[in-house]
């Protein structure tokens, strides 16, 4: 029996790294893959939190965190198709995806 | 020390030092690879928590459909490597520095503050239950039907919107 601490702890240092990468990395792509490591990090915290919560009346197991990370995985496909076609556009336009270079809004 | 917590730290090496491979790579087709196995690994953590549903969801949505967008998106534009720019000399130290910071902050409250009592499900009550996907199943299509339905919209709307933005205009200024 693993306890859930471990999981939480796991959780949190995944979640650092991927925040380290938001700060430390130059490429869009690395950045945006370093978002979806954080959403997985607070996926995995919400599925330990909710295998330890008591089960509802008449059910084996509580199934809210599950349902509400399967959300957190449909949303982040919507997010990832759009932010894709973004860095596309702006690659299209100005030929370099650096973030350092995309320092003004107009195309 | 049980054969569960051996699993579950041999698990969680290859996942923190695939993340890290992923910060680390200098090539984002590496990085993105490395992602792939780190999101794996995290699916077989679902499972051990007795998760199987989310655990092929995040199989085929994240290591499938989601990781082979990004390598498209990775060869279509020939961004593997970066050119060198100047970089902030302080900006590195003080990243390392925050996110130290920040983890030691996040283990402390949520990890021993806030401590969650008791271990997690065993594997075998869960996954090995024909109850489960029925059970799962109608809970979500009763109790959250209506953001389920939603979710459908945001789809639909985050589709129009990928095709709008990178959709050639026909005889514009491009």
């Amino acid at each position: 029996m693993v306890p859930v601490n471990y999981y939480i702890i796991l959780s949190a240092v995944l979640f650092t790294i991927g925040v380290l990468g938001v700060l430390v990395r130059r490429n869009p792509l690395i950045i945006f893959m370093s978002i979806e490591l954080m959403l997985n990090a607070a996926n995995l915290a919400m599925v330990a939190f909710s295998s330890v919560l008591p089960p509802p009346e008449g059910q084996i197991q509580n199934y809210s965190g599950q349902i509400f990370v399967f959300f957190v995985i449909a949303v982040a496909a919507a997010e990832v198709a759009v932010g894709l076609a973004l860095i596309v556009q702006i690659f299209k336009s100005r030929h370099s995806i650096n973030v350092d270079e995309m320092s003004n809004l107009k195309g | 020390m049980s054969i569960d917590v051996l699993l579950f730290l041999i698990l969680a090496v290859v996942s923190v030092a695939t993340a890290l491979g992923m910060l680390l790579s200098r090539n984002a087709v590496y990085s993105a690879l490395f992602l792939v196995l780190n999101f794996a690994t995290v699916a077989v953590f679902y499972l051990l928590l007795g998760a199987p549903f989310i655990a092929m969801a995040q199989i085929t949505v994240y290591a499938g459909a989601i990781m082979v967008l990004f390598l498209f998106v990775i060869m279509l534009l020939g961004a593997e490597q970066l050119a060198p720019g100047e970089a902030l000399p302080w900006q590195k130290p003080l990243a390392v520095l925050l996110a130290f910071v920040l983890v030691v902050e996040t283990i402390y409250l949520l990890a021993f503050r806030g401590a969650p009592a008791g271990n997690v499900i065993q594997p075998e009550v869960a996954v090995n239950s024909v109850e489960f996907m029925r059970e799962l199943g109608s809970a979500l299509f009763n109790e959250y039907l209506l953001p389920f339905e939603v979710t459908s919209i945001l789809l639909l709307v985050a589709m129009v919107g990928a095709i709008v933005l990178t959709k050639q205009e026909k005889g514009g200024q491009k």
